[in-house]
Protein backbone atom coordinates (compact mmCIF):
# COMPACT_ATOMS: atom_id res chain seq x y z
CA UNK A 1 0.00 0.00 0.00
CA UNK A 2 2.94 2.56 0.53
CA UNK A 3 4.48 4.06 -2.86
CA UNK A 4 1.68 2.31 -4.56
CA UNK A 5 0.95 5.90 -6.84
CA UNK A 6 5.22 5.95 -7.22
CA UNK A 7 4.53 3.07 -9.31
CA UNK A 8 1.98 3.92 -10.99
CA UNK A 9 3.74 6.88 -11.77
CA UNK A 10 7.10 5.27 -12.85
CA UNK A 11 5.06 3.37 -15.49
CA UNK A 12 3.30 6.45 -16.97
CA UNK A 13 6.24 8.57 -16.91
CA UNK A 14 8.00 5.51 -19.25
CA UNK A 15 4.91 5.10 -21.50
CA UNK A 16 4.25 9.01 -22.00
CA UNK A 17 6.78 9.17 -24.64
CA UNK A 18 4.33 7.01 -26.44
CA UNK A 19 1.59 8.65 -26.18
CA UNK A 20 3.45 12.00 -27.10
CA UNK A 21 2.50 14.41 -24.35
CA UNK A 22 4.37 15.49 -21.19
CA UNK A 23 3.71 15.29 -17.40
CA UNK A 24 3.02 18.04 -15.94
CA UNK A 25 5.92 20.10 -14.23
CA UNK A 26 5.23 20.24 -10.40
CA UNK A 27 4.44 24.08 -9.16
CA UNK A 28 7.77 25.38 -8.28
CA UNK A 29 8.04 28.64 -5.54
CA UNK A 30 11.06 29.61 -7.62
CA UNK A 31 11.50 32.61 -5.26
CA UNK A 32 12.82 35.11 -3.20
CA UNK A 33 11.75 34.82 0.46
CA UNK A 34 13.81 36.57 3.45
CA UNK A 35 13.90 37.67 7.41
CA UNK A 36 15.84 40.32 9.17
CA UNK A 37 15.78 40.35 13.03
CA UNK A 38 15.54 43.90 14.17
CA UNK A 39 15.36 45.12 17.63
CA UNK A 40 11.78 44.58 18.83
CA UNK A 41 11.05 41.35 16.19
CA UNK A 42 11.41 40.33 12.95
CA UNK A 43 10.33 41.42 9.36
CA UNK A 44 9.65 38.53 6.89
CA UNK A 45 9.33 39.32 3.52
CA UNK A 46 8.50 37.33 0.29
CA UNK A 47 7.89 38.15 -3.64
CA UNK A 48 4.56 36.59 -5.14
CA UNK A 49 5.11 34.67 -8.23
CA UNK A 50 4.80 31.02 -8.64
CA UNK A 51 6.10 29.16 -11.67
CA UNK A 52 5.52 25.63 -13.33
CA UNK A 53 8.08 25.11 -15.36
CA UNK A 54 8.70 28.20 -17.40
CA UNK A 55 5.22 29.63 -16.95
CA UNK A 56 4.49 31.77 -14.39
CA UNK A 57 0.89 29.66 -12.96
CA UNK A 58 0.07 32.03 -9.86
CA UNK A 59 0.78 36.34 -10.25
CA UNK A 60 -0.13 36.63 -6.83
CA UNK A 61 0.25 33.62 -4.76
CA UNK A 62 0.77 34.08 -0.76
CA UNK A 63 4.18 32.51 0.75
CA UNK A 64 4.10 33.86 3.90
CA UNK A 65 2.22 31.25 5.93
CA UNK A 66 0.86 31.32 9.11
CA UNK A 67 2.22 28.76 12.31
CA UNK A 68 0.79 30.31 15.54
CA UNK A 69 -0.06 33.96 16.37
CA UNK A 70 3.62 34.51 17.09
CA UNK A 71 5.30 32.52 14.11
CA UNK A 72 4.85 32.90 10.73
CA UNK A 73 6.86 31.28 7.94
CA UNK A 74 8.06 31.92 4.47
CA UNK A 75 8.33 29.27 1.72
CA UNK A 76 10.84 28.06 -1.34
CA UNK A 77 10.89 25.39 -3.26
CA UNK A 78 7.63 22.66 -4.06
CA UNK A 79 4.81 24.97 -3.60
CA UNK A 80 2.67 21.89 -2.31
CA UNK A 81 5.32 20.47 0.09
CA UNK A 82 5.79 24.24 1.24
CA UNK A 83 1.94 24.40 1.67
CA UNK A 84 1.00 21.31 3.59
CA UNK A 85 4.00 21.02 5.99
CA UNK A 86 3.81 24.48 7.30
CA UNK A 87 0.24 23.34 7.79
CA UNK A 88 0.86 20.36 9.48
CA UNK A 89 3.44 21.95 11.69
CA UNK A 90 0.62 24.42 12.72
CA UNK A 91 -1.77 22.40 13.35
CA UNK A 92 1.02 19.86 16.05
CA UNK A 93 2.07 23.24 17.15
CA UNK A 94 -1.30 24.09 17.84
CA UNK A 95 -2.00 20.79 19.63
CA UNK A 96 1.40 21.42 21.36
CA UNK A 97 0.56 24.43 22.58
CA UNK A 98 -2.63 23.73 23.81
CA UNK A 99 -1.52 20.64 25.94
CA UNK A 100 1.04 23.06 27.59
CA UNK A 101 -0.72 25.67 28.00
CA UNK A 102 1.75 27.99 26.73
CA UNK A 103 2.35 29.95 23.79
CA UNK A 104 4.61 27.86 21.55
CA UNK A 105 8.50 29.10 20.66
CA UNK A 106 9.77 29.18 17.57
CA UNK A 107 12.28 26.91 18.70
CA UNK A 108 9.57 24.25 18.44
CA UNK A 109 8.20 24.60 15.45
CA UNK A 110 12.05 24.66 13.92
CA UNK A 111 12.63 21.21 15.52
CA UNK A 112 9.13 19.91 14.30
CA UNK A 113 10.04 20.94 11.00
CA UNK A 114 13.56 19.81 10.77
CA UNK A 115 12.71 16.24 12.09
CA UNK A 116 10.08 16.00 9.58
CA UNK A 117 12.35 17.38 6.47
CA UNK A 118 15.10 15.14 7.40
CA UNK A 119 12.80 11.88 8.03
CA UNK A 120 11.78 12.32 4.43
CA UNK A 121 15.47 12.51 3.41
CA UNK A 122 15.16 16.11 0.93
CA UNK A 123 12.67 14.70 -1.00
CA UNK A 124 9.83 16.84 0.64
CA UNK A 125 11.26 19.95 -1.13
CA UNK A 126 10.56 22.51 0.50
CA UNK A 127 13.08 25.51 1.96
CA UNK A 128 11.51 28.23 4.50
CA UNK A 129 12.65 31.12 6.65
CA UNK A 130 10.85 30.48 9.70
CA UNK A 131 10.70 33.27 12.25
CA UNK A 132 8.62 34.86 15.01
CA UNK A 133 8.80 36.32 18.71
CA UNK A 134 8.20 34.01 22.17
CA UNK A 135 9.37 34.60 25.53
CA UNK A 136 13.23 34.73 24.63
CA UNK A 137 12.61 37.30 22.65
CA UNK A 138 12.84 37.14 18.42
CA UNK A 139 14.28 34.50 16.87
CA UNK A 140 14.71 33.79 12.65
CA UNK A 141 15.65 30.56 11.33
CA UNK A 142 16.22 29.22 7.54
CA UNK A 143 15.67 25.45 7.00
CA UNK A 144 16.35 23.76 4.04
CA UNK A 145 14.82 20.64 2.12
CA UNK A 146 17.13 18.08 3.75
CA UNK A 147 16.47 19.22 7.32
CA UNK A 148 19.87 21.25 8.40
CA UNK A 149 18.59 24.56 9.97
CA UNK A 150 20.32 27.86 10.64
CA UNK A 151 20.00 30.77 13.35
CA UNK A 152 20.94 34.22 11.89
CA UNK A 153 20.03 37.33 12.23
CA UNK A 154 19.13 37.60 8.47
CA UNK A 155 18.46 35.19 6.03
CA UNK A 156 17.26 35.08 2.51
CA UNK A 157 15.98 31.42 0.71
CA UNK A 158 15.30 30.90 -2.65
CA UNK A 159 16.12 31.26 -6.66
CA UNK A 160 16.59 34.92 -5.83
CA UNK A 161 18.44 34.15 -2.55
CA UNK A 162 21.70 35.68 -3.55
CA UNK A 163 20.60 38.82 -5.00
CA UNK A 164 18.79 39.45 -1.90
CA UNK A 165 21.68 38.70 0.59
CA UNK A 166 23.89 40.61 -1.43
CA UNK A 167 21.40 43.49 -0.39
CA UNK A 168 21.70 42.69 3.51
CA UNK A 169 25.49 41.96 3.34
CA UNK A 170 25.61 45.25 2.19
CA UNK A 171 22.81 47.54 4.27
CA UNK A 172 22.24 45.26 7.29
CA UNK A 173 22.71 46.72 10.68
CA UNK A 174 21.63 45.17 14.06
CA UNK A 175 18.78 46.77 15.98
CA UNK A 176 17.48 48.55 13.98
CA UNK A 177 14.16 50.71 13.82
CA UNK A 178 11.20 49.22 12.30
CA UNK A 179 11.06 51.87 9.39
CA UNK A 180 14.78 50.97 8.45
CA UNK A 181 14.13 47.29 8.84
CA UNK A 182 10.86 47.30 6.24
CA UNK A 183 12.88 49.07 3.96
CA UNK A 184 15.65 46.33 3.97
CA UNK A 185 13.35 44.04 3.55
CA UNK A 186 11.46 45.48 0.75
CA UNK A 187 14.84 46.34 -1.27
CA UNK A 188 16.15 42.84 -0.42
CA UNK A 189 12.97 40.95 -2.59
CA UNK A 190 13.00 43.73 -4.62
CA UNK A 191 16.52 42.82 -5.74
CA UNK A 192 15.35 39.19 -6.23
CA UNK A 193 12.00 40.72 -8.52
CA UNK A 194 14.05 42.18 -10.94
CA UNK A 195 17.05 40.24 -11.00
CA UNK A 196 16.02 36.60 -10.99
CA UNK A 197 13.67 35.32 -13.38
CA UNK A 198 12.04 32.69 -10.92
CA UNK A 199 10.42 35.56 -8.76
CA UNK A 200 8.13 38.60 -9.27
CA UNK A 201 4.96 40.42 -9.27
CA UNK A 202 4.07 41.99 -5.51
CA UNK A 203 6.32 42.50 -2.68
CA UNK A 204 4.71 40.94 0.62
CA UNK A 205 5.77 41.74 4.24
CA UNK A 206 4.60 40.35 7.43
CA UNK A 207 6.23 42.36 10.36
CA UNK A 208 5.95 40.30 13.66
CA UNK A 209 6.73 42.29 17.19
CA UNK A 210 5.74 40.98 20.67
CA UNK A 211 1.87 41.00 20.80
CA UNK A 212 1.60 42.35 17.32
CA UNK A 213 1.67 40.88 13.50
CA UNK A 214 1.45 43.08 10.35
CA UNK A 215 0.69 41.09 7.51
CA UNK A 216 1.07 43.50 4.34
CA UNK A 217 -0.38 41.84 1.63
CA UNK A 218 0.99 43.70 -0.77
CA UNK A 219 3.32 46.20 0.66
CA UNK A 220 4.36 46.91 -2.67
CA UNK A 221 3.21 46.58 -6.08
CA UNK A 222 6.68 46.31 -7.86
CA UNK A 223 5.66 44.78 -10.97
CA UNK A 224 2.03 46.51 -11.67
CA UNK A 225 0.55 44.77 -15.19
CA UNK A 226 -0.18 47.66 -18.25
CA UNK A 227 -3.53 49.15 -18.36
CA UNK A 228 -4.72 48.50 -21.58
CA UNK A 229 -5.72 51.38 -24.06
CA UNK A 230 -8.94 51.06 -24.87
CA UNK A 231 -9.30 51.29 -28.69
CA UNK A 232 -13.26 51.18 -29.11
CA UNK A 233 -13.39 53.89 -26.88
CA UNK A 234 -12.04 56.31 -30.04
CA UNK A 235 -14.84 56.36 -31.40
CA UNK A 236 -18.21 57.90 -29.28
CA UNK A 237 -21.53 56.49 -29.80
CA UNK A 238 -23.38 58.81 -32.57
CA UNK A 239 -20.32 59.19 -34.56
CA UNK A 240 -21.97 57.48 -37.11
CA UNK A 241 -25.59 58.68 -38.52
CA UNK A 242 -28.57 56.06 -38.37
CA UNK A 243 -29.99 56.56 -41.54
CA UNK A 244 -32.98 53.63 -41.90
CA UNK A 245 -33.52 50.94 -39.23
CA UNK A 246 -35.26 47.17 -40.82
CA UNK A 247 -36.36 44.82 -38.18
CA UNK A 248 -37.25 41.30 -39.93
CA UNK A 249 -38.52 38.28 -37.04
CA UNK A 250 -37.22 35.01 -37.79
CA UNK A 251 -40.22 32.56 -38.26
CA UNK A 252 -39.21 29.26 -36.51
CA UNK A 253 -41.98 26.63 -36.46
CA UNK A 254 -42.09 24.07 -33.33
CA UNK A 255 -42.08 20.39 -35.74
CA UNK A 256 -41.91 17.83 -33.08
CA UNK A 257 -41.85 18.23 -28.43
CA UNK A 258 -41.00 14.83 -27.02
CA UNK A 259 -40.69 14.42 -23.52
CA UNK A 260 -38.33 11.64 -22.21
CA UNK A 261 -37.90 10.35 -17.97
CA UNK A 262 -34.77 10.32 -17.13
CA UNK A 263 -34.66 6.59 -14.93
CA UNK A 264 -34.07 7.66 -11.15
CA UNK A 265 -34.55 4.55 -9.71
CA UNK B 1 22.11 -9.08 -19.25
CA UNK B 2 25.03 -9.07 -17.34
CA UNK B 3 25.05 -5.96 -16.02
CA UNK B 4 21.32 -6.60 -14.98
CA UNK B 5 22.76 -9.20 -12.94
CA UNK B 6 25.49 -7.05 -11.51
CA UNK B 7 23.21 -4.28 -10.69
CA UNK B 8 20.90 -6.77 -9.17
CA UNK B 9 23.67 -8.37 -7.00
CA UNK B 10 24.46 -4.50 -6.10
CA UNK B 11 21.32 -3.75 -4.91
CA UNK B 12 20.66 -7.30 -2.92
CA UNK B 13 21.42 -5.49 0.28
CA UNK B 14 18.24 -3.28 0.03
CA UNK B 15 15.98 -6.42 -0.40
CA UNK B 16 13.15 -5.98 1.46
CA UNK B 17 13.48 -8.25 4.62
CA UNK B 18 10.00 -10.22 4.28
CA UNK B 19 9.26 -11.51 0.73
CA UNK B 20 5.66 -12.28 -0.33
CA UNK B 21 6.37 -15.77 -1.03
CA UNK B 22 2.13 -16.58 -1.83
CA UNK B 23 2.50 -19.04 -4.63
CA UNK B 24 3.91 -18.14 -8.21
CA UNK B 25 1.17 -16.39 -9.76
CA UNK B 26 0.62 -12.68 -8.86
CA UNK B 27 -2.70 -11.73 -7.18
CA UNK B 28 -4.99 -13.61 -9.10
CA UNK B 29 -8.26 -11.69 -9.33
CA UNK B 30 -11.50 -13.51 -9.65
CA UNK B 31 -10.83 -14.42 -13.60
CA UNK B 32 -7.09 -15.07 -13.05
CA UNK B 33 -5.68 -12.17 -13.70
CA UNK B 34 -4.16 -9.02 -12.11
CA UNK B 35 -7.20 -7.21 -10.54
CA UNK B 36 -5.32 -3.62 -11.46
CA UNK B 37 -8.52 -1.77 -10.26
CA UNK B 38 -8.33 -2.69 -7.07
CA UNK B 39 -4.70 -3.44 -6.01
CA UNK B 40 -2.97 -1.37 -9.04
CA UNK B 41 -0.34 -1.59 -11.12
CA UNK B 42 1.47 -5.45 -10.93
CA UNK B 43 5.47 -5.55 -11.53
CA UNK B 44 7.90 -8.73 -10.19
CA UNK B 45 10.50 -5.68 -9.51
CA UNK B 46 8.52 -3.67 -7.49
CA UNK B 47 7.89 -6.90 -5.24
CA UNK B 48 11.13 -7.45 -4.74
CA UNK B 49 13.57 -4.56 -4.45
CA UNK B 50 12.37 -1.09 -3.25
CA UNK B 51 10.66 1.27 -5.42
CA UNK B 52 11.47 3.94 -3.74
CA UNK B 53 14.82 4.89 -1.84
CA UNK B 54 12.93 5.94 1.14
CA UNK B 55 10.49 3.33 0.80
CA UNK B 56 11.96 0.46 3.39
CA UNK B 57 13.21 3.38 6.04
CA UNK B 58 9.31 4.58 5.98
CA UNK B 59 8.31 0.98 6.42
CA UNK B 60 10.22 0.30 9.59
CA UNK B 61 10.00 3.76 10.65
CA UNK B 62 7.77 3.53 13.94
CA UNK B 63 9.92 0.29 14.50
CA UNK B 64 13.27 1.87 14.22
CA UNK B 65 11.67 5.04 16.50
CA UNK B 66 10.38 2.81 19.21
CA UNK B 67 13.80 0.83 19.73
CA UNK B 68 15.90 3.85 20.08
CA UNK B 69 13.10 5.09 22.58
CA UNK B 70 13.42 2.20 24.22
CA UNK B 71 17.45 1.53 24.35
CA UNK B 72 17.36 5.23 25.62
CA UNK B 73 15.05 4.54 28.38
CA UNK B 74 16.63 1.80 29.56
CA UNK B 75 20.05 3.32 29.18
CA UNK B 76 18.45 6.38 32.01
CA UNK B 77 15.85 4.31 33.77
CA UNK B 78 16.81 0.90 33.53
CA UNK B 79 15.35 -2.71 32.05
CA UNK B 80 12.58 -2.32 33.91
CA UNK B 81 10.74 0.81 32.44
CA UNK B 82 10.89 0.09 28.43
CA UNK B 83 10.10 -3.91 29.81
CA UNK B 84 6.79 -2.01 31.52
CA UNK B 85 5.85 0.23 28.36
CA UNK B 86 5.71 -2.64 25.69
CA UNK B 87 3.50 -4.81 28.44
CA UNK B 88 1.36 -1.49 28.09
CA UNK B 89 1.82 -1.45 24.57
CA UNK B 90 0.91 -4.91 23.65
CA UNK B 91 -2.40 -5.07 26.02
CA UNK B 92 -3.70 -1.30 24.64
CA UNK B 93 -3.00 -3.23 21.15
CA UNK B 94 -5.47 -6.02 21.91
CA UNK B 95 -8.32 -3.52 22.66
CA UNK B 96 -9.70 -3.97 18.85
CA UNK B 97 -13.40 -4.08 17.41
CA UNK B 98 -14.95 -6.73 15.31
CA UNK B 99 -12.25 -7.61 12.66
CA UNK B 100 -13.84 -6.32 9.70
CA UNK B 101 -14.57 -2.48 11.27
CA UNK B 102 -11.85 0.13 11.95
CA UNK B 103 -10.81 0.77 15.17
CA UNK B 104 -10.20 4.00 16.85
CA UNK B 105 -6.91 2.50 18.13
CA UNK B 106 -7.41 5.85 21.44
CA UNK B 107 -5.58 3.76 23.94
CA UNK B 108 -2.51 2.60 21.74
CA UNK B 109 -2.52 6.54 20.29
CA UNK B 110 -2.74 7.76 24.18
CA UNK B 111 0.54 5.43 25.03
CA UNK B 112 2.08 6.44 22.16
CA UNK B 113 1.82 10.23 22.29
CA UNK B 114 0.04 10.54 18.97
CA UNK B 115 -3.18 11.83 20.35
CA UNK B 116 -1.37 14.84 20.40
CA UNK B 117 0.22 15.08 16.70
CA UNK B 118 -1.02 14.96 13.64
CA UNK B 119 1.27 13.61 10.76
CA UNK B 120 0.25 12.24 7.34
CA UNK B 121 -1.57 9.11 7.98
CA UNK B 122 -4.11 10.65 9.34
CA UNK B 123 -4.82 12.62 6.36
CA UNK B 124 -3.76 10.11 4.31
CA UNK B 125 -5.02 6.93 3.53
CA UNK B 126 -7.14 6.80 6.92
CA UNK B 127 -8.62 3.21 7.71
CA UNK B 128 -11.96 4.62 8.57
CA UNK B 129 -12.02 6.04 4.71
CA UNK B 130 -11.27 2.75 3.21
CA UNK B 131 -13.41 1.60 0.35
CA UNK B 132 -13.08 -1.95 0.71
CA UNK B 133 -14.19 -3.95 3.77
CA UNK B 134 -13.50 -7.64 4.24
CA UNK B 135 -16.53 -10.00 4.01
CA UNK B 136 -17.65 -10.07 7.70
CA UNK B 137 -19.04 -13.48 8.26
CA UNK B 138 -16.26 -15.02 7.29
CA UNK B 139 -13.73 -12.68 9.05
CA UNK B 140 -15.43 -13.28 12.08
CA UNK B 141 -15.03 -17.09 11.82
CA UNK B 142 -11.61 -16.71 10.86
CA UNK B 143 -10.59 -14.96 14.12
CA UNK B 144 -12.41 -17.36 16.12
CA UNK B 145 -10.87 -20.60 14.51
CA UNK B 146 -14.06 -21.81 13.01
CA UNK B 147 -13.08 -21.55 9.46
Amino acid sequence: VLFVSLCRNTLLEANVAKLGCSLPPARKTGTTICGVVYKDGVVLGADTRATEGMVVADKNCSKIHYISPNIYCCGAGTAADTEMTTQLISSNLELHSLSTNRLPRVATANRMLKQMLFRYQGYIGAALVLGGVDCNGPHLYSIYPHGSTDKLPYVTMGSGSLAAMAVFEDRFKPNMEEEEAKQLVRDAIAAGIFNDLGSGSNIDLCVITKGKVDYLRPHDEANKKGVREDKCRCYKHGTTGVLTKQVTTLQLEVMDESVQTMDTS
Amino acid sequence: MSHQIENSRGLRSQLKDSVPVAGLCPQAGPYGVQDTLRRGFSSVKNELLPSHPLELSEKNFQLNQDKLNFTTLRNIQGLHAPLKLQMEYRAARQIQRLPFLPSSNLALDTLRGTDETIGFEDILNDPAQCELMGEPHIMTEYKLGLL
